[in-house]
C-alpha cells in the first residue's frame, strides 16, 4: 500500500508532458444553424513522471474524458503539444507513433463495454502482442498466463468469454490487457467507479502494486475524491475544460486554494457521523460548454467572485506551492 | 515484491474456491450451447429446421432418392395422377405434361432452387458486409457514395430490377443468382453499416485502437463478429425471399433454362393443365410454400435465439 518514495524524485524523467492542450469539437445543430464549437478542453498543462499518479478530477462534462482521448492518441489536440517519452506526438514519424502506441494504454470505466463480447479472454490478452510484436504463439501464451496470474485470476479462465465474469474480474482482465505491451503510462478513466465498494479496494490495491512493479505512470481520471486521495501524488482539478488547480495531492486535500476545489472537496463524504459538515453548496449547474461564461469560467457560481472575474481569464500561477487559476488566491 | 506475490497467490486461492462452484455451472454455457437451448425452446423453429433438413438432404442425395430420371419421358403415362388421387405407385406424385416423373423433378428441383437461394444469400451477404464495413470505416465521402448508390437500388422493385439484369446478362443459373443478389444487397449493406457504426463507438473498439489494432483487423476481426447475429437472422429470413424470387424469375422464363428442373419453371410449364390436371401445377407450388414456411420458421427461431436484447445477461 505504501508508495515507493524514490519514484517521486523524478530521476527517471518525465513520461508525459502536456502543454496548453486544447480540444474543440464542431457540432452541427441542424441545417439552418451555423456550426457550433464546443471547447471541451482549453489550455491544460501538466507533466507526469514514472511511478507517479496524476489524478484528474472534475464534474461530468468538465473535459476529463476528452483529456483521456488526447493522451491515448485516439484524437489529436486542436492546440497545444503532447510529449510522451520525449517524443512530440504531433511530429512523430509513423514508426515513432507505433512505438508511442505501445507506451500508452487505457483502462475504461465500464468493464462490461471495454471487452469484446465475442472474444475469449485469452484472445483478448494475446491480441496486443499479436498486433504489435513478432512473438510466436507459445511465447504469447506464456506471457498471457503470467499476466492473468499477476492480476489475480487463474489461467484456466482464459478460454472463457467476458460475460462469464463479474465486474471486478473483468476490470482485472482489462488491466491485464492494458499491461500486455508493458506500457509506461496507463490512463485510468474512472477505473473503479463502476465497481462495488469491496471490489473497488481490491482493484485499487492491485493498481498500486502494479504501479510499483512496472514503474507505471498513471493518469487517473475520477470524480470519486476518496479514491483520488488514496491513490494520487498530484491532483489536477478541472472545471469546464480549464485547469482550476494543480498541485501535490496531500497539500491540495489539506488546503484547497481555488474556490471550486474547496467546494468539490467539501462534498467528499467522510466516514464519521460526528464529523463537522461544512459543505459548500454550489448554486446552479455546470454552464453549457457551447457558451462558457466570460472571464473566469467559474465566476457565476463562485462565492468569492469579484467584478473583474467576469472580465479577465485567470491564468495558472504558482501560488503557495502549487498552481492555481484564481485572482482571489494570494500568492 | 515476494510479499506481494504471496498476497496475490492467497487472493487467487481464495477466489478459486468460490470460482469452482461457478465454474461447473458455467462449463456448459458456451455461446453455442446457450444459443441452441434458446433455439430449442421454440417448437415452430424446430419443426421448420427439421423440414428444412429433410429437404436439404433430399436435394443433396437426389441421385439416390429420386425414383426416376429427371428427364426421361414416359410417353405411355403422360399427366398421370398422383397416388392419393387414384394414380399408380410407379409415379407417386404423377407425371407432367410430357410424361416426366414429378417427384423426381421436385427432388432435383430442390437442388436448383436451394442452390440459387443459398448462393444469393452468400453473394449478397459477402458484398453487403464488405460495402457496409467500407462505408462505416472509411471517409464520409465513401460513406455517402455507397449509401446513396445502395438507396437508389432500393428505389426499384426487386423483381423488376432482377428482370432487367437478366435481360442484360442473358438467362441462366448464374445471371439469376447475380440478378437476385443485387436486389438483396441493400439490406445487408445498411444492416452492416448501421451495426458497425454502433459498435465503433463502444469502449472495446477504442481499446483495440489504443492497442494498435489496424483498420482492417479492427473491422473484420473485432467489429464483424459482434454484428453477425442480425446478419445471420437476415440471411436466414432472406433465403426464403430469394427462393421465391428465383422461382418468380423461373416462372417468367428468365431463370434456369430447361431441361434443368426448377420449381418456378415447373410451375410455369404446368400452367396450361391447371383445369384438367391441377396436381401438376399444385405440387411445385406446394414445394415452394413448404420450403419458404420452413425457412421462415427456422429463421424466426434463430432471431429469437440470437436477439441481443434477450440474451447476454
Amino acid at each position: 500500500m505504501t508508495k515507493s518514495t524514490n519514484s517521486k524524485s523524478g530521476d527517471s524523467g518525465k513520461i508525459l508532458v502536456a502543454k496548453n492542450l486544447s480540444r474543440n469539437y464542431t457540432v452541427s445543430r441542424g441545417v439552418f444553424h451555423p456550426l457550433a464549437t464546443v471547447r471541451a478542453l482549453t489550455d491544460v498543462s501538466f507533466d507526469l513522471a514514472a511511478g507517479e499518479t496524476l489524478a484528474v478530477v472534475g464534474e461530468s462534462g468538465s473535459g476529463k474524458s476528452t483529456l483521456a482521448r488526447l493522451v491515448t492518441m485516439i484524437e489529436a489536440p486542436s492546440a497545444g503539444s503532447l510529449v510522451i517519452n520525449g517524443i512530440d506526438v504531433a511530429q512523430a514519424t509513423a514508426a515513432q507513433r507505433l512505438e508511442l502506441r505501445r507506451q500508452v494504454q487505457i483502462v475504461f470505466q465500464d468493464p462490461f463495454g471495454s471487452l469484446n463480447p465475442r472474444q475469449t479472454i485469452g484472445a483478448a490478452l494475446a491480441e496486443p502482442l499479436l498486433v504489435n510484436t513478432k512473438l510466436g504463439r507459445v511465447e504469447r501464451e506464456s506471457q498471457v498466463r503470467t499476466m492473468i496470474e499477476r492480476v489475480g485470476l487463474r489461467p484456466e479462465l482464459l478460454d472463457r468469454y467476458p460475460h462469464m465474469f463479474s465486474g471486478g474480474q473483468r476490470q482485472r482482465i482489462a488491466i491485464a490487457r492494458a499491461l500486455m505491451l508493458r506500457p509506461r503510462l496507463l490512463v485510468l478513466d474512472e477505473p473503479v467507479s463502476a465497481l462495488d465498494l469491496s471490489i473497488r479496494a481490491q482493484v485499487l490495491n492491485l493498481l498500486v502494486e502494479l504501479q510499483d512493479e512496472f514503474k507505471l505512470a498513471y493518469l487517473f481520471i475520477s470524480h470519486d475524491l476518496s479514491v483520488v486521495k488514496h491513490i494520487a501524488d498530484q491532483v489536477l482539478v478541472i472545471y469546464l475544460g480549464r485547469a482550476a488547480e494543480l498541485g501535490d495531492s496531500a497539500q491540495l486535500f489539506a488546503k484547497p486554494l481555488h474556490p471550486y476545489s474547496r467546494a468539490l472537496l467539501s462534498a467528499t463524504p467522510v466516514a464519521d457521523p460526528l464529523a463537522k459538515k461544512d459543505r459548500i453548496i454550489l448554486s446552479g449547474d455546470l454552464p453549457s460548454p457551447f457558451a462558457p461564461p466570460s472571464g473566469c469560467r467559474f465566476h457565476p457560481r463562485c462565492a468569492a467572485a469579484k467584478p473583474h472575474c467576469s472580465e479577465q481569464i485567470p491564468v495558472l500561477e504558482a501560488k503557495q506551492g502549487r498552481t492555481v487559476a484564481c485572482f482571489e488566491v494570494k500568492g | 515484491m515476494t510479499n506481494k506475490s504471496k498476497s496475490t497467490a492467497a487472493k487467487a486461492s481464495m477466489q478459486s474456491a468460490a470460482d469452482a462452484e461457478i465454474q461447473t455451472a458455467l462449463q456448459s454455457q458456451t455461446p453455442f450451447r446457450a444459443f441452441w437451448s434458446a433455439f430449442c425452446e421454440n417448437r415452430g423453429a424446430l419443426v421448420g429446421l427439421s423440414i428444412l433438413a429433410i429437404i436439404i438432404l433430399a436435394a443433396i442425395f437426389a441421385d439416390f432418392i429420386a425414383p426416376h430420371s429427371l428427364s426421361e419421358q414416359y410417353r405411355d403415362s403422360v399427366r398421370a395422377q398422383p397416388v392419393f388421387a387414384g394414380g399408380s405407385w410407379k409415379f407417386i406424385l404423377g407425371t407432367d405434361g410430357v410424361g416426366r416423373d414429378t417427384l423426381s423433378r421436385l427432388i432435383y428441383g430442390a437442388r436448383t432452387s436451394l442452390f440459387i437461394a443459398l448462393a444469393v444469400v452468400v453473394v449478397s451477404m459477402f458484398f453487403g458486409i464488405a460495402l457496409g464495413l467500407l462505408a462505416a470505416s472509411t471517409s464520409v465521402a465513401v460513406d455517402v457514395v455507397i449509401s446513396r448508390v445502395i438507396e437508389s437500388l432500393m428505389a426499384f422493385p426487386s423483381l423488376v430490377l432482377a428482370v432487367l439484369l437478366v435481360a442484360v446478362l442473358g438467362p441462366g443459373l448464374f445471371s439469376t443468382i447475380i440478378a437476385v443478389s443485387i436486389g438483396y444487397l441493400p439490406t445487408y449493406v445498411r444492416l452492416m453499416r448501421a451495426c458497425a457504426k454502433t459498435e465503433l463507438s463502444k469502449d472495446y473498439v477504442t481499446a483495440a485502437k489504443v492497442m494498435g489494432v489496424g483498420k482492417f483487423r479492427l473491422m473484420v476481426r473485432t467489429i464483424l463478429p459482434n454484428c453477425m447475429a442480425p446478419l445471420i437472422v437476415q440471411a436466414a429470413l432472406g433465403t426464403s425471399g430469394a427462393l421465391l424470387e428465383a422461382a418468380a424469375l423461373g416462372f417468367l422464363g428468365f431463370g434456369v433454362q430447361p431441361p434443368t428442373p426448377e420449381w418456378g419453371a415447373m410451375l410455369a410449364d404446368a400452367r396450361e393443365f391447371i383445369r384438367s390436371d391441377p396436381w401438376i401445377v399444385t405440387l411445385p407450388g406446394l414445394a415452394i410454400l413448404i420450403t419458404v414456411i420452413a425457412i421462415n420458421l427456422a429463421g424466426d427461431g434463430l432471431r429469437d435465439a440470437l436477439d441481443p436484447k434477450l440474451r447476454r445477461s
